[in-house]
């Protein structure tokens, strides 16, 4: 198909779907409205459980099997990108290495700075998730790209020699089962609730998202060292 | 006050997203998504939403940027 | 304003699906689907919103106070974001793998290469 003709036949589609989407608009409830039954229901679930954070209580107690799905998609597409970003026979590391140069010395401060900080902010995301907004996911990716620092500070040497990526494989799968087994094993939220508010509380919904937090970061670590591997070690015909 | 708080991130939302949509190079458009996640992060805020911006920011403009500047730098060769 | 938050949802999905096709280069096929699916989280945080109710966070050392905002959708939204991410990651690595076995990522040339 030309691109012309992909175009026109966008544009219709596109047209429609905007009138479509328009009718649809019109038929959702007002912007800012103050009807949202399922709001009310799950706000009464979270407090029953004593979770502060009802997004947190929505995600892990309510939602908890969708969570287990996402976690799966996670885990799938971390395995896919592994697979797909193996490195081929003909394709070697740099002899090289051009990327050991030495940085910027405000760059690398900032970085050695920064980094034990980011560490911190990422385990306070995961650890009171179910109090505060964050969680096991946003505490996760922090964690991982925290880590990435190093590069900007080390080289992606030091990189490499701190970031055994065997182990972030095992955490990965190990975190990953743990958060599946926790889920089909009991279905509801089995600990004790605890006050709302308090650190011990929500029941397992702190656990599922350290599990979550652990499994996230390691993931995220593996699947950015495939894109680093590819985009500075290797060359070849790529 | 709160309308228009909301009104302008919704429309700087928008410009963001154009302006991802408008760079046809895919290393300029890394920059510009990574606006676009502050942008979209903004607006979560505003519409008191700290979890989706938390996760927005954390993904939106730091993660997700950094898988596409890596696959540019290894398909621009 | 529901004109507005609406359309903006709306316009972010009809502009990351342009920008798929009429895109040179997969990997900005790929930024293009993340700025659609962003459309998502802005429709459903849209609908989720309520004048004047705080974020569903009663965050320690703060009275418990109602109504709020809609949690649900927070945490669809939520979910969206996550999937988003994992989805984008995929499909650059396929792009990687697409470039090295026929040195172009322009879906005009790879369509023509099948012959």
């Amino acid at each position: 198909m030309s691109r012309r003709a992909r175009q026109a036949v966008f544009g219709t589609g596109a047209a429609v779907l905007a009138v479509l989407f328009a009718l649809a608009a019109a038929g959702l409830p007002p912007f800012g409205g103050d009807q949202h039954p399922y709001r009310d229901r799950a706000v009464a679930a979270a407090l029953h459980q004593a979770t502060a954070n009802v997004v947190a209580s929505l995600t892990f107690d309510l939602r908890g099997l969708d969570t287990l799905g996402e976690e799966m998609i996670l885990l799938g597409s971390v395995v896919g990108a592994v697979a797909l970003l193996r490195p081929r026979p003909d394709e070697k590391p740099h002899a090289d290495d051009k990327t050991s140069r030495p940085q910027q010395d405000a760059v690398a401060l900032i970085s050695y700075v920064f980094l034990p900080l980011t560490l911190l902010l990422g385990f306070d995301l995961l650890v009171h998730g179910h109090l505060t907004p964050g969680g096991g996911f946003q505490g996760g990716v922090v964690l991982a790209t925290g880590l990435h620092l190093l590069y900007l500070s080390g080289g992606y040497d030091a990189l490499r020699r701190l970031r055994p990526l065997a182990w972030y494989e095992w955490v990965e799968g190990l975190t990953t089962a743990a958060f599946a087994l926790a889920g089909t094993a009991n279905l509801v939220n089995f600990l004790p609730h605890g006050r709302v508010q308090q650190l011990f509380s929500a029941g397992t919904v702190p656990i599922l998202n350290i599990l979550v937090g652990f499994a996230v970061g390691a993931g995220a670590v593996v699947l950015l060292a495939q894109f680093l591997t590819q985009a500075i070690t290797l060359e070849g015909e790529g | 006050m709160n309308a228009a708080l909301i009104a302008v991130s919704l429309l700087l939302v928008a410009a963001a997203g154009t302006a991802v949509v408008a760079t046809n190079d895919p290393g300029r458009q890394a920059v510009s998504l990574s606006a676009l996640g502050v942008a979209l992060a903004l607006l979560f805020f505003v519409l008191q939403a700290p979890d989706v911006a938390l996760s927005q920011i954390a993904v939106g403009t730091a993660l997700v940027p950094l898988m596409v500047l890596l696959a540019v730098r290894k398909t621009g060769k | 304003m529901r004109i507005l938050a609406y359309g903006v949802a709306g316009w972010l999905i009809l502009a990351g699906a342009y920008g798929m096709v009429r895109s040179r280069n997969l990997v900005h096929v790929t930024v293009c689907l993340s700025v659609a699916q962003s459309g998502t989280y802005v429709l459903l945080l849209a609908i989720g919103y309520q004048w004047g109710a705080p974020a569903p966070v009663f965050s320690p050392g703060s009275p418990i106070k109602l109504p709020v905002v809609d949690s649900v959708v927070q945490s669809l939204a939520f979910t969206d974001i996550v999937v988003s991410a994992t989805v984008t990651a995929l499909l650059l690595a396929l792009a990687i793998q697409i470039h090295k076995t026929h040195r172009t990522l322009d879906p005009d040339e790879l369509q023509s290469l099948k012959g």
